[in-house]
């Protein structure tokens, strides 16, 4: 079935004109085109905006803005970024970077999704026309949202206080075998006094590691401190099985990699 | 279906054509325009044999809508090389046997010149990292990063 494009200035124009039926919006297009190519004609119409609002990134202090259409190149190579450039140049390869949209990872089902789950580790904020939402809301009910996004918002941590690691099979720009991302704060005494840790591939769309996060608090990053934690990492996860790797595989490396990050 | 135009600067020549809406990028040039240096190896984005350049940056014209280049300066491989004489690239890949099939050798030529537009003396590190999104079947992948380091050493010669 043919496909049309219909592009809109503003966003209000584009979020009226999405609630035709077969319509959906288009970021980079890497998978909705690449889905439209395979045979998908579930959609009849993609919609977009040019709002220039969705294209900035906007840093102030440690207050950070990504508009929804902002690609992972133009992450990668933000100076300000630089804390988050290896989670946005864990996606795809060169050409994939270049289009491959902010927007559009949020949606990106497992394996992919590999820059949500660097959001999610950060607690962003969602934006859309109607409000803003936690990002665990939002992905918890992602099918259920119509609205646009527009942007992502979160607070950049102290140096060194965010980590990221992609395990992929193919190297520089394999699919994930699993992603993690890490907020740490420490007290004086080296001791963890507040954790994020966020999975990909451990379920159908990134999720937060709450019990090794527990387990992780008021313990040193040694290999004795952070055992509790390993221990707990599987918990609540359901991973995908797919060409990549088994859930089998998946549950069991995981707690190797988030030693890794935790003592990295 | 209504036709749509389209309007875009192809290898320095300015093109313009009616599309069916919702048409890609590497179908309005191959069938449409004639231009058939791009290759549709998969349209899923994972081989890059369909890679052109877009206003500088390397972009996969499988999973690009025509309609959204409106404007843009695209640049193919076939536009590369000048009164007959080939580009250094396009030289380095022939003298390194850089191309067996040559299927995915428009995508990597591609992707190594937005390379070296940007990094003229590239690490072998980073020609890896460039072509990371071109798959080769054939010829193997180290004559291939070979000839882009070839061709670099070449270009920095020629601008000494
Ligand atoms: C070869 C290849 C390799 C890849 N490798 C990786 C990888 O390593 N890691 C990874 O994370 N991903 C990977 N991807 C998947 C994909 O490229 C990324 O997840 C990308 O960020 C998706 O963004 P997009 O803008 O292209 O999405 P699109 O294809 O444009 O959209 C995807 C979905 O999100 C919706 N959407 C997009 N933007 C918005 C918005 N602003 N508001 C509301 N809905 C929206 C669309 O309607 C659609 O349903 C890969 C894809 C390919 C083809
Ligand atoms: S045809 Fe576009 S990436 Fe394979
Ligand atoms: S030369 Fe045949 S695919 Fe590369």
């Amino acid at each position: 079935m043919a496909l049309a494009l219909q592009t809109f200035s503003t966003v209000k124009d584009a979020n009226a004109a999405l609630k035709a039926a077969g319509t959906r919006y288009l970021g980079g297009g890497t998978l909705v085109v690449r889905a439209a190519n395979e045979g998908d004609v579930s959609v009849s119409s993609l919609i977009r905006s040019t709002e220039p609002v969705l294209s900035a990134i906007t840093v102030s202090g440690s207050e950070v803005h990504i508009g929804a259409s902002v690609t992972m190149a133009a992450i990668a190579r933000h100076p300000d970024l630089a804390a988050l450039s290896g989670a946005a140049r864990a996606v795809g390869g060169p050409a994939i970077r270049n289009m491959a949209t902010v927007g559009g990872n949020l949606f990106a089902p497992a394996p992919y999704g590999d820059f949500t789950v660097a959001l999610l580790a950060l607690d962003a904020s969602v934006s859309t026309d109607g409000g803003d939402l936690p990002i665990e809301t939002f992905l918890a009910k992602r099918e259920s949202h119509h609205a646009i996004v527009t942007a992502v918002g979160f607070s950049l941590p102290v140096d060194g206080g965010f980590r990221f690691l992609k395990v992929s099979r193919v190297k520089p720009k394999g699919v994930s075998v699993l992603s993690i991302a890490a907020v740490l704060e420490q007290a004086p005494d080296g001791t963890v006094s507040s954790a994020r840790i966020a999975l990909g591939c451990m379920a159908d769309r990134s999720m937060r590691a709450k019990a090794a996060e527990k387990a992780l608090l008021g313990r040193k990053l040694t290999s004795d401190g952070i055992a509790p934690a390993l221990a707990a990492a599987s918990d609540g996860t359901s991973p995908v099985t797919d060409p990549i790797a088994s859930a089998w595989y998946r549950n069991e490396v995981l707690s190797v990699h988030l030693g890794r990050l935790l003592l990295g | 279906m209504a036709k749509v135009p389209v309007q875009f600067t192809l290898n320095g020549a300015e093109k313009a054509e009616f599309i069916d809406s919702g048409t890609t990028l590497l179908h309005a040039l191959r069938d449409k325009i004639g231009d058939t240096s791009p290759k549709g190896g998969c349209h899923q984005g994972t081989c890059g044999a369909c890679s052109v350049i877009i206003d500088g940056e390397l972009r996969l014209s499988c999973l690009t809508l025509a309609e959204t280049c409106n404007g843009a300066t695209i640049t193919t491989t076939s536009g590369l090389s000048e009164g007959g004489v080939l580009h250094p690239l396009q030289r380095a890949f022939l003298d390194a046997f850089a191309t067996q099939c040559g299927f995915c050798t428009p995508g990597m030529i591609m992707a190594a010149k937005v390379l070296l537009d940007h990094t003229p003396n590239p690490s072998r590190e980073d020609v890896v990292e460039a072509l990371s999104g071109n798959i080769c079947r054939c010829t193997g992948y180290e004559p291939i990063i070979q000839a882009v380091l070839t061709a670099a050493r070449s270009n920095s010669q020629h601008a000494a």
